[in-house]
């Protein structure tokens, strides 16, 4: 009964999670693309589905813990999963953000050419579906590998920030557009953070440890 | 609400002078697990024994109110201006101690109710209605070479589920069960606690317990019980997670039971 | 020697006091039964149990009336009390709380305590009295009044113990209360009933007192429950006080086939409450 229903709710966290990726890849194809439509279906569609989801599973772990009282692995599953879920649906308002900067800039003309920022959003996907497929799969290495990615991201944002502040500087005009690039950049490397987030939190299931705030090392010396 | 099979209306018991169920207004929905909790003596067992006229065998019983059954057919029955012994083979009974007859073999036992009330079955169908009820109760292949054995060498979980399989066999609109598992370990009642789970598509089942997991782990729906008097009645889920009474509230977080 | 030493040496004398004591108390039993057995086992063979006595004097003869009148009267006495007996211990067991289980329940345990003899007497005045005549009837009634009380009490007493929820189990069933009572409760106490049937059957086949003046004996082989009849305790009693030393051999060998009558119901008895 009890694994039923944890099934039941691992399910739901998976769908929710493929679906905040897909509004992430679908926001910035539809910068890339300039399709208003798919922006505004991310924006009047995705979110205000995912905001319901995650109500549902919020209830649902609430639920778990009431009626089972699970211990052990049951337990740090649930309360993973509820972390997750606010992850998640705080990734939802991200590729909402990354939306509406997106519909303000295909009205424009293109500052520069976008080359880093998909580059960068491919790999923000990519760590988000490795978070949740290491999830999905228990896989502990692939969860802390996420985790070590989230540097690559960083270095993107460093680089995509200097770039627009020469066009800034050059082109008081661009400042605005500008903005919104770098909103689209800060979001996605927030995204990033969250998904590194998921990782810790699959660590923390299937080995019950610990590797927030620079942990990881030291479990890493520990193990070996 | 959705379908209901048992409806109660301002149901009161008594022993003697005094009074273990208070004007209790109850609706059972068909086909749920629906579990009654309260600390000993709040009248669980007392109610439940009220919907197939068991509570009036007792010396000095009295019976106040109303018990319909609404059947599939949605014929209503009031349960309490017919004969009682229709009505105990319409809402079957299991008890706290696994209770097996002994001079019967586990054959006889799953289809005792037909043997003792005198009615005659074919082989065949007698065979049938063996062989599908113990598969329902999941012990089908643990006795099926021994069905002509006596029941007593079994495990204390295989006897409660034989007497499940007892009650089931009279194909019952509703069964009670009163703390089925009080006197079994925690494995035997784990199996029984799957069972119920599996059951409740042909049976309605209600289930009497004073253990707040087992009714948080079996029911789609829970009533509590305080005192004589239901103080609360809903979802599960709803009722676990934000009931609206302070008593269910303290009952549940262990304070007073 | 230490307190605790002293402890143990008391421990230990009291202990084989106790054993010396329970088998001395088995004594009387086994001297009965060696004196018994010394007696009469030699006079025991088939003609014994196979023939009619033969006038004094003449060799051979045997006990046959004897056995077949113990045998008549036990199953008038059977006849009579078991159901009663039963039906009575089922009232008793059901409806423990009401008056009328009070006081048959009462009545019942002084019946118990009443002399033999005493019963006798009555059955002497209901039966002997309006017949005319001494007969197999009053003699199986007089043990038959003897035997009432034993099986009552032992229906009571098992059905008390068989567990409630038996009882509800059937009911819950819709199973109607007479057939629960007949088809659950008797069955499951059915053990314990006829160990006190048993019992009951133990303690009348030796009752001499009651049959005095009711059976009264008869020296020919009799079928016919009007007519007076022969029973192994009154043979034992008229041959034991008789002056023929023949006849004394005689009573050793019936002694003999009751005591060991008496001890295989005893021991089925045993063996029926102990399998349950």
């Amino acid at each position: 009964m009890f694994y039923e229903k944890l099934n039941k709710l691992k399910e739901k966290i998976i769908e929710q999670g493929n679906l905040v990726e897909s509004m992430i890849e679908k926001s910035i194809r539809g910068l890339i693309n300039k399709d208003k439509a798919l922006l505004l279906e991310v924006i009047q569609v995705d979110e205000p589905r995912t905001n319901e989801v995650e109500i549902e599973i919020d209830e649902m772990c609430i639920s778990l813990i009431a009626r089972f009282q699970p211990e052990a692995r049951d337990l740090r599953t649930i309360i993973t999963i509820l972390k997750m879920n606010n992850d998640l649906e705080r990734i939802a308002d991200m590729a909402e953000n990354i939306s509406e900067s997106a519909l303000f800039l295909i009205e424009r003309p293109l500052l520069k050419p976008l080359i880093d920022l998909p580059k960068m959003a491919e790999e923000t996907i990519r760590m988000l579906k490795d978070s949740i497929d290491s999830f999905i799969k228990n896989d502990p290495k692939l969860a802390k590998d996420v985790c070590e990615r989230d540097d690559i991201i960083d270095a993107y944002r460093d680089q995509i920030l200097r770039e627009l502040i020469t066009y800034m500087i050059s082109d008081p005009t661009s400042i605005e557009r500008a903005i919104h690039l770098e909103r689209i950049s800060r979001n996605l490397e927030r995204i990033a953070d969250l998904a590194t987030n998921i990782g810790e939190d699959v660590v923390y299931i299937v080995e019950g440890k610990v590797i927030k705030h620079g942990r990881y090392k030291d479990t890493e010396a520990g193990d070996a | 609400m959705s379908d209901i099979v048992l409806r109660t209306e301002n149901l009161t018991a008594s022993y003697d002078e005094h009074i273990a169920v208070k004007n209790v207004n109850l609706s059972i929905v068909r086909n749920k697990i629906t579990a009654i909790m309260g600390p000993s003596g709040c009248g669980k067992t007392t109610l439940i024994r009220c919907f197939n006229r068991m509570h009036e065998l007792s010396p000095k019983a009295r019976v106040e109110g109303k018990v319909f059954l609404i059947e599939n057919s949605n014929e209503v029955i009031d349960i309490y201006s017919v004969d009682p012994m229709l009505v105990r083979r319409k809402i079957g009974m299991v008890f706290q101690k696994p209770n097996p007859f002994p001079t019967m073999s586990i054959y006889e036992n799953v289809i005792a109710g037909y043997i003792l009330n005198g009615i005659r079955l074919k082989k065949s169908d007698a065979d049938e209605i063996v062989e599908e009820t113990l598969k329902k109760v999941s012990l089908w292949d643990e006795v099926k070479d021994q069905l002509r054995k006596k029941g007593a060498f079994l495990s204390g979980g295989q006897q409660q589920r034989l007497c499940i399989a007892r009650a089931l066999a009279m194909k019952p609109d509703v069964i009670l069960l009163d703390e089925p598992t009080s006197a079994l370990d925690p494995v035997a009642t784990m199996k029984i606690e799957e069972l119920l789970e599996q059951l409740k598509n042909t049976v309605t089942i209600v289930i009497v317990t004073h253990n707040v997991g087992q009714a948080g782990r079996v029911s789609d729906y829970v009533a509590f019980m305080y005192l004589g008097e239901l103080v609360e009645y809903g979802p599960t889920d709803v009722i676990f997670t934000r009931p609206s009474h302070e008593k269910t509230e303290e009952f549940l977080s262990g304070k007073i039971g | 020697m230490t307190k605790y030493e002293l402890r143990i040496i008391k421990s230990k004398v009291i202990s084989v006091i106790l054993t010396f004591i329970t088998i001395v108390s088995t004594f009387p039993f086994l001297l009965v039964l060696y004196f018994i057995m010394k007696n009469g086992i030699s006079v025991i063979n088939w003609e014994f149990l196979t023939s009619l006595p033969k006038p004094v004097g003449e060799p051979g003869g045997g006990i046959l009336n004897a056995i077949i009148g113990t045998a008549i009267l036990v199953t008038i006495a059977l006849i009579l009390s078991v159901p009663f007996g039963i039906l009575a211990g089922i009232y008793l067991a059901e409806r423990s709380e009401t008056k009328i289980a009070f006081i048959s329940r009462l009545v019942s345990e002084i019946l118990q305590g009443v002399p033999s003899i005493v019963i006798g007497i009555i059955a002497y005045l209901w039966v002997v009295k309006p017949i005319g005549y001494f007969s197999a009837l009053s003699g199986g009634v007089a043990l038959g009044i003897i035997m009432l009380p034993l099986v009552i009490k032992s229906t009571e007493e098992i059905l008390k113990l068989i567990p409630h929820e038996l009882k509800e189990a059937s009911l819950a069933l819709g199973v109607p209360y007479y057939k629960t009572i007949l088809k659950v409760m008797i069955p499951a106490g059915l053990s314990g009933i006829l160990t006190g049937v048993l019992t009951g059957i133990a303690r009348i086949a030796g009752e001499t007192a009651p049959l005095l003046f009711t059976a009264f004996g008869n020296p020919f082989l009799s079928f016919n429950i009007l007519k007076p009849i022969s029973a192994l305790p009154l043979l034992i009693f008229t041959y034991a006080i008789s002056p023929y030393e023949n006849w004394w051999a005689k009573a050793w060998g019936a002694s003999c086939i009751l005591v060991f009558f008496v001890l295989s119901l005893n021991i089925i008895t045993r063996l029926i409450s102990t399998r349950r």
